[in-house]
């Protein structure tokens, strides 16, 4: 099965070009905003690491080794397109458009962290697994309904596709032939759970065909691979022809949060000869001049120092409003709880 | 937006004979009709018209795109209506017996109750649910589950419980223009238990509102769907033993109209509540709770509550057993008029 699914790649382990055919697809424009993003989200991950050891932020998910399937298919989208991203795709939800201090509140226990800008559809993150799938598939039926060329994005990770909720999201998105891209980031591991002991599939892409839509298999730490694929991917949706499913092979390098240890169940060696997403973009910039060491040096200032901004922003946030628990459950609050709020808001009064 | 018209008034106006289940028809028809963002989705509702006929003749009219058949995926029914409720559309989902909804009941936990609070309002899913539930009709198993309780105890949806058919047409059209998710609980036993007048146009219920359905002076008999033609069986057997009820029908367990269970109880100083779903954990706990905050000294008897038991429904052969009966709450009347 392995061989029906072979792992698409455009650049290999060294940053060379394996599909020539690419050369005059991939200019600068495109390589440092792939490489620019990558940097930016990479550096907003190791700061979120950081907040958390300093207690400056709660329970962290960390993407590190994800960051060229995230960019790449964020970057693949169009600004009306719907994202519904679980709590490990903020790398994706930044370089489609979230707010980055928006981003660490969400870190921070704030409800606020939730909210994306006016202009973009991002969904909050789904925690439970795979139940942002059918989301997705009744927002892109939405889009079908009303005519228009926009469609939707799912991203979910290995373990997700043991749910129900994975067949129902598929199952209904091609029954109804709607346009979304469930995007897959294979890597490796759900919390302790290694791939082999979630299925017995030799690869995620094959269960494509269990719903009669492609199935793509693509190194995800390949950002070219990752973008031309999802980019294929939103056209074929776009078009009329409905879902795909895309599996983008790749490796979590860190925890699964803060809170874990993945030492204890990973073998220490056990990733060591994948290549990182990041390095390998950097050795194609090298190997095909686009690498520029003040550019670079911008890119790394820049970067930095808008995470610092976002941090201070963060931190400067006004406080959370006890009030806020009580005012979003209904667009108009029942007198019972109406009471409870006013009786709360009086014992905190009389403290 | 219709005006909110006087139940009398909607009497005078043209009405027709309609079973509860045509109600329900007639009420998504409208809508259907009104607001092109309707869509109703859910097992065997198009073509074949839902197992019991609620949405007969839609998908004719209103065509399989919008009165739409689905996969039988009851968490896929609710996660997709989320989608399209976000994204501009008002799903009406049916699940096709209560029983069943189980696979979507983390879809309805986590997100259809959860989004707006997650979002600070900025996405809301304004989506009925509706579900024909309760025991009584011979059904086979699974099919008779009563576990209003398991959503209204989520915060962040609205619970409805018609018992009649012009309540169940005005209460389903409230669901359908709230800007909330809306349970829509709908007991299999009055689908076509009777016929009532109900008005050929558009009338809502307005929800989070009870009724008294008939008055009286000794003892408050609180309940909702199928259990009120039971308090009403019981209210006559009492009656003729010189007790005089007053029934409360409650139409929507969440929010609860409180005021409506407060004024009575003060004024008959005695309450029995009567449900379907288990003793433990019922509803009847909360009615309890709400008696206690507002008409403890007014009373004169414990509150009994005449219950479904601790069991799962039985196999049908047994199931009038697990059903309150109007001689087990003629008991429990006697129980608080003579305490």
């Amino acid at each position: 099965m392995e061989q029906n699914y072979p792992i698409k790649r455009i650049i290999d382990d060294k940053g060379q070009l394996i599909d020539a055919s690419f050369e005059k697809l991939i200019d600068e424009k495109l390589v440092k905003e792939l490489y620019y993003n990558m940097i930016r989200i990479r550096t907003f991950d190791r700061k979120a690491i950081n907040l958390q050891r300093q207690g400056r932020l709660g329970t962290y998910a960390p993407f590190e080794g994800q960051e060229a399937a995230q960019v790449g298919s964020a970057l693949a989208l169009n600004a009306d397109d719907w994202v519904f991203p679980t709590y490990r795709d903020h790398g994706a939800t930044l370089t489609f458009g979230k707010n980055m201090a928006r981003t660490f509140l969400y870190w921070n226990g704030r409800v606020e962290g939730c909210v994306p800008p006016k202009d973009r559809h991002i969904f909050p993150p789904a925690v439970p697994i795979a139940t942002q799938l059918p989301h997705a598939a009744g927002a892109a039926w939405a889009e079908k309904l009303r005519g228009t060329k926009n469609a939707s994005i799912a991203y979910f990770g290995d373990g997700a596709t043991s749910e129900g909720d994975f067949h129902e999201g598929l199952n209904f998105a091609s029954v109804f032939k709607v346009p979304v891209v469930f995007f897959n980031q294979n890597n490796g591991y759900a919390i302790s759970v290694p791939i082999e002991k979630q299925m017995n599939s030799a690869t995620i892409a094959q269960k494509a065909v269990a719903y009669g839509m492609p199935g793509v298999r693509i190194d995800g730490n390949d950002c070219f691979a990752v973008y031309f694929e999802t980019k294929k991917a939103f056209d074929y949706a776009r078009n009329g022809d409905g879902p795909t499913l895309i599996e983008a092979v790749t490796w979590r390098t860190g925890a699964h949060t803060t809170a874990d240890d993945p030492s204890k169940y990973r073998p220490a060696k056990q990733g060591e000869n994948i290549v990182d997403p990041v390095t390998r973009m950097e050795l194609f910039m090298k190997n095909y001049g686009y690498w520029d060491d003040q550019w670079i040096q911008e890119v790394k200032e820049k970067t930095t120092s808008e995470i610092e901004l976002a941090v201070e922003e963060m931190e400067n946030f006004p406080p959370p409003n006890v009030e806020d628990i009580f005012d979003h459950i209904f667009a108009e609050m029942p007198t019972q709880l109406a009471e409870q709020k006013e009786a709360y808001l009086a014992h905190l009064e009389r403290q | 937006m219709m005006t909110q018209l006087k139940e009398s008034d909607q009497k005078n106006g043209t009405t027709q004979q309609m079973t509860m289940i045509q109600a329900i028809n007639d009420g998504m028809r409208l809508m259907l009709e009104e607001d092109n963002r309707t869509i109703i989705l859910g097992e065997d509702i198009g073509k074949n018209g839902g197992v019991f006929r609620a949405t007969e003749g839609l998908q004719e009219k209103f065509g399989a795109e919008r009165v739409v058949d689905t996969p039988l995926s009851e968490a896929g029914i609710i996660g997709a209506s989320i989608g399209l409720a976000i994204n501009g559309f008002k799903p009406v989902a049916e699940i096709q017996f209560l029983g069943f909804i189980y696979p979507a009941y983390e879809q309805i936990m986590t997100h259809v109750s959860r989004i707006r609070m997650r979002s600070m309002s900025n996405f809301t899913v304004p989506m009925v649910i509706r579900a024909p539930y309760g025991a009584g009709i011979r059904a086979p198993e699974i099919h008779s589950d009563s576990t209003e309780i398991l959503f209204t105890h989520m915060p962040g949806i609205k619970v409805v419980c018609p018992s009649n058919p012009y309540d169940a047409k005005g209460l389903l059209i409230a669901a359908m223009e709230d800007p909330d998710p809306v349970l829509v609980l709908e007991t299999m036993k009055h689908y076509r238990s009777k016929r009532e007048e109900v008005p050929v146009e558009k009338y809502t219920v307005e929800i989070g509102k009870g009724k008294i359905v008939r008055e009286g002076a000794d003892v408050t008999l609180i309940a909702w769907g199928a259990m009120i033609s039971i308090a009403e069986k019981a209210a006559e057997l009492a009656e003729k033993k010189g007790m005089s009820c007053e029934i409360i029908d409650l139409r929507t367990l969440y929010p609860i109209d409180r005021d409506i269970i407060a004024q009575s109880v003060q004024k008959t100083t005695r309450a029995v509540i009567i449900h379907e779903a288990h003793n433990t954990g019922g509803l009847g706990n909360d009615i309890v709770s709400i008696i206690n905050d507002t008409a403890f000294l007014y009373l004169r008897a414990p509150i009994e509550r005449v219950t479904g038991f601790d069991v799962h429904v039985p196999f049908f052969t047994l199931e009038e057993h697990y059903l309150p009966t109007p001689a087990r709450v003629l008991e429990g009347i006697e129980k608080v008029v003579h305490f």
